[in-house]
């Protein structure tokens, strides 16, 4: 599994943002309603992410799936951290605990 | 390819056993689903951890013959 050269380029795509969005489409325009779910959470919460968009790359949309043992797209990740997918990210938005997350982990958001 | 919410339901409750499986059709076209499952088997675990198992136990199916399932999990509350 680590020798997937894929898994360096998500490594050094997750160390140096801070918040990383793996999804379908663009944060303008996702393709995905699942995308554009947990896009949406971090807008409203006024979270600066950077959007990685799967479709674009068949061995980062394939490669995401091991490199967090995770099969589905989008997949959210803080500091490095895989927090989860879009059903995770909508709990978490919704209990409040997403806020906490970025507050421990020194992200700057407005909720 | 989609798959049929019993399919679903058995395939969870082999992998986790004593879960307690509801599965529903959330648009009534046998591709988007709500998966509720409860288990002792959760208890101590992360959601990612939680989800992670119900996906193994669907081997390999999810993201593939099965786009649409949104999880709900949790450990039975006293």
């Amino acid at each position: 599994m680590s020798e997937n050269p894929v898994f360096a380029q998500i490594k050094q795509e997750v160390d140096d943002n801070d918040v990383v969005l793996f999804m379908k489409g663009t944060p303008m325009f996702p393709q995905c309603g699942f995308s554009a779910a947990v896009v949406q959470a971090l807008s409203l919460m006024g979270v600066k992410f950077k959007g990685i968009n799967v479709l674009d790359d068949m061995e980062i949309r394939e490669g995401i799936k091991a490199y967090a043992n995770w099969p589905t797209i989008p997949q959210l990740y803080v500091k490095g951290e895989f927090v989860g997918g879009c059903d995770i990210v909508r709990e978490m938005y919704e209990t409040g605990e997403l806020k906490q997350l970025l507050d421990e982990k020194g992200i700057e958001n407005a909720a | 390819m989609a798959m049929v919410a019993g399919e679903i339901e058995s395939l969870i409750r082999e992998g986790i056993p004593g879960a307690d499986v509801t599965i529903e059709d959330l648009r009534g076209d046998g591709d988007h689903y709500l998966a509720v499952v409860v288990s002792e088997a959760f208890r101590g675990k992360s959601r990612v951890q939680q989800h992670q198992m119900v996906y193994e136990a669907l081997r390999g199916r999810m993201g593939n013959e099965l786009h649409a399932l949104a999880l709900q999990t949790s450990a039975p509350q006293d």
